[in-house]
């Protein structure tokens, strides 16, 4: 095989997998501005605290340690026990929920009908609130996340050695696929269809459709619109969760985990705000479009390091031409 | 009620800021944000030696030292801001711990007369002290570095560097590009093919960047990185299977946040030091009297040992010491900011001095002139042991190659002089 083409086709592969890993990150944002029309600028700082609770759990640490110490005068840092990984999981869940319900009952049922700048600005208070308080409960050190399901079998990492080993004796080229990124691709693909059904086929799913389409209509017909919201956001806390154990896992999990949200913006003016399909086809086109553009002209005539301004060039173009996203809903207002 | 307002302002004041009389050393700390993991172990270490001296001496020369911290969260607006409303406090010397922040305080301090002091990082031409007054950055500066780990890939290789292939991974960013200059002019000495790869901000994704390294084949990868960049950085080297001995990072790429999440795979990772490394000496028995068994740990007392703690330390340490000189100089105790400058001038620190510090073969001897603000550019390598989760010094300290980085410090601080209408300081 030409070299060149090989490596061509490597990194469009790698593309489409960093794809599904910024898609994970906007489907967060997609959740929530479909159901409530806010842009919410804390996703990425809730997948920092998601994977911080995460570790925190996971290794059995106090939360507020520092806090406490400084008060009582006490040294208590761990409680002595480990969680199960799937234990720390389900109750990471359990937290995100009770931010979810915190988040409704303490800011945004307060702000309903202001204008959606309003909205806006209270999740960016929120996010640095929130950054305090992830702070404060787990300590800002970087943290390994380790997410197993049972001893030495845990998330895996490194190149899948099998698919070098294939490709290599089929087509004379090893190719490079991070494992971290198939299990990722695989457990978006598992989290868009359990969204996509449960969307579909439940109650609550179904009123969450009815909110977004008109919140007036939804009320009439007996939603409760506090409780589509809190489910909405405990939606966007898992997800926020996933993507945080996702990209935990790459770099450990530290402060700047809140900076992926960045990579989710171009994917999002893409793909379209309310699209659950549209981001992770935004996600698949930013990443591959990044890394293919950074593979072929980037990195050998522009000096490189053109990914985050290129993604953000690409979206714009397709902004200028199809102003809702590609997924998105048009736009229409009569007078 | 103007009275009373007064009185409160006066009240407030006296509160907030140090006693006049106590020897001030601003910490600009970042213990929050993306670059906290590297923020916080220094700021730990930098309280922790002058908490020591406190308990243990009664301070340097009789007089106390306060420590005010004002958080940066490594942001240069925020780094500039702590700067303004920490300078009124009497701070004697300032190390800001982010390059950005040091480029934007170079003309500052120079106009304040405050001296600041960038180990390790910010403008490396500030070493010619006859164009940067102000400013100091020994031991050793970004273009050390990348002469050392350049003289240790000599050694690897025989001393013949012909035909091979080093590859610079380098945060895009004023720090990350300041080893291009000193690494084309020795891939031209040694004959080596030089590849740069920037990473942008933050780094958390490079897979474009690795697939280059794993397409191209260098020999070496050298990487000039900070924070999630370096952590990201290692895993994606392990992930190619690139031979992590091969892997050179400087000395902000070579704590143990920036291995440990990459496990067994980061075993043999290699990264420079101008200090060394680990807790194995007599002043950490020092420390655990006075400072961690008494509960006056800063932070949550649980970086110790570590490497950047211990580089926090170090740079306290070196403070500390041009104190004590600026004190013998002017014959105060009590002394001003433009004194502790003298003091930074005339530092000497000799292998004696550092043992009666109970610091032993903690640093490369050095001497600071008014000609020479940056020391001798000696730094060592360290390796990271997987398995016993620890750095280990693998080298002696070594000088850089200053035939090359002596005629650039020459040329970039000339450029800087003439732009700013500089007079020889020294002349």
């Amino acid at each position: 095989m030409n070299e060149q083409l090989a490596f061509t086709i490597e990194v469009f592969a790698n593309g489409l997998m960093a794809g599904v890993l910024y898609a994970l990150v906007a489907l967060g944002f997609v959740l929530i501005y479909k159901a409530s029309g806010i842009f919410n600028y804390a996703q990425g700082v809730m997948a920092l605290f998601a994977a911080m609770t995460l570790v925190g759990i996971q290794n059995g640490q106090v939360p507020f340690a520092h806090l406490i110490n400084a008060i009582f005068g006490t040294e208590v840092h761990h409680f002595g026990w480990s969680v199960h990984s799937f234990a720390a999981i389900l109750l990471t869940v359990v937290v995100m929920i009770a931010l979810a319900w915190a988040v409704q009952q303490f800011v945004f049922k307060h702000l309903v009908g202001q204008e959606p700048i309003i909205l806006f600005m209270a999740t960016i208070g929120l996010a640095y609130f929130l950054e305090g308080v992830a702070d404060l409960m787990w300590g800002s050190e970087l943290k390994a996340l380790n997410v197993c399901a049972s001893e030495g079998n845990c998330l895996p990492q490194g190149m899948n050695v099998w698919l070098e080993g294939t490709t290599y004796e089929a087509l004379g080229y090893g190719f490079f696929i991070d494992n971290l990124d198939i299990v990722a691709s695989i457990v978006a693909a598992i989290l868009v269809i359990g969204l996509v059904i449960f969307a579909q086929y439940t109650k609550q799913g179904r009123a969450m459709r009815a909110v977004a389409d008109d919140h007036q209509a939804a009320l009439s017909v007996g939603v409760s619109l506090n409780f589509i919201w809190v489910l909405v956001w405990s939606l966007a806390g898992f997800v926020a969760l996933v993507a945080g154990i996702m990209w935990g896992a790459k770099s450990g999990v530290q402060f700047s985990l809140s900076l992926i949200a960045l990579k989710a913006l171009p994917v999002l003016m893409l793909g379209g705000f309310t699209s659950i399909p549209g981001a992770i086809v935004g996600g698949l086109i930013i990443g591959v479009g990044e890394k293919l553009f950074e593979f072929l002209i980037g990195a050998p005539y522009l000096g490189g390091a053109t990914e985050n301004w290129f993604a953000y060039m690409l979206a714009l173009l397709f902004l200028v031409f199809r102003p809702q996203g590609l997924f998105g809903e048009k736009i229409i207002e009569r007078v | 009620m103007k009275y009373k307002l007064g009185t409160l302002a006066v009240a407030g004041l006296m509160a907030a800021g140090p006693v006049m009389a106590d020897l001030v050393f601003p910490s600009l700390s970042y213990r929050t944000g993306p670059y906290a993991a590297g923020g916080i172990p220094f700021a730990d270490g930098y309280a922790d030696y002058f908490t020591l001296l406190n308990e243990r001496d009664g301070g340097i020369g009789g007089e106390m030292i306060q420590v005010p911290e004002c958080e940066t969260a490594y942001n240069t607006e925020k780094g500039v801001e702590c700067y303004e409303s920490l300078k009124g406090g009497g701070g004697l010397v300032y190390q800001p711990l982010s390059t950005g922040i040091t480029y934007q305080l170079i003309p500052k301090v120079t106009a304040d007369d405050i001296p600041m002091l960038t180990s390790g990082l910010g403008r490396t031409s500030a070493k010619n002290g006859k164009v940067f007054s102000h400013v100091f950055n020994f031991p050793a500066n970004y273009w050390d570095g990348a002469s050392v780990a350049i003289k240790h890939i000599l050694d690897e290789e025989g001393g013949d560097l012909s035909g091979k292939k080093i590859a610079l991974v380098y945060h895009n960013s004023a720090y990350g590009k300041e080893p291009i200059r000193t690494l084309t002019e020795l891939s031209k000495k040694h004959g080596f093919e030089f590849k740069e790869v920037p990473v942008d901000h933050p780094g958390q994704e490079q897979k474009s960047q690795w697939l280059q390294i794993r397409r191209d084949k260098p020999d070496y990868v050298i990487m000039y990185g900070w924070g999630v960049m370096n952590q990201v950085a290692v895993q994606e080297a392990v992930n190619i299977r690139f031979p992590m001995d091969k892997f050179i990072g400087i000395w902000w790429s070579g704590s143990e946040n920036d291995v440990l999440a990459a496990g067994a795979g980061a075993d043999g990772y290699k990264a420079l030091t101008f200090h060394n490394v680990g807790s194995d000496y007599p002043l950490y028995d020092d420390l655990k009297e006075h400072v961690f068994d008494a509960g006056k740990s800063a932070g949550a007392g649980d970086q110790a040992g570590t490497v950047i703690y211990n580089r926090g330390i170090y740079a306290a340490m070196l403070v500390a010491e041009a104190a004590r000189t600026a004190q013998e100089i002017h014959g105060v105790s009590d002394i001003t900011p433009s004194q502790m400058r003298d003091g930074m001038e005339a530092l000497e620190i000799t292998e004696e001095k550092m043992a009666n510090l109970g610091l032993p073969n903690f640093g490369p001897e050095f001497k600071v002139s008014c000609e020479n603000h940056g020391g001798n550019g000696f730094a060592a390598m360290t390796q990271w042991d997987a398995e016993a989760k620890e750095w280990k010094l693998i080298s002696d300290f070594v000088q850089s190659d200053q035939d090359i980085v002596q005629p650039l410090i020459d040329e970039d601080s000339a450029a800087y002089a003439s732009e700013n209408n500089i007079e020889d300081n020294c002349g």
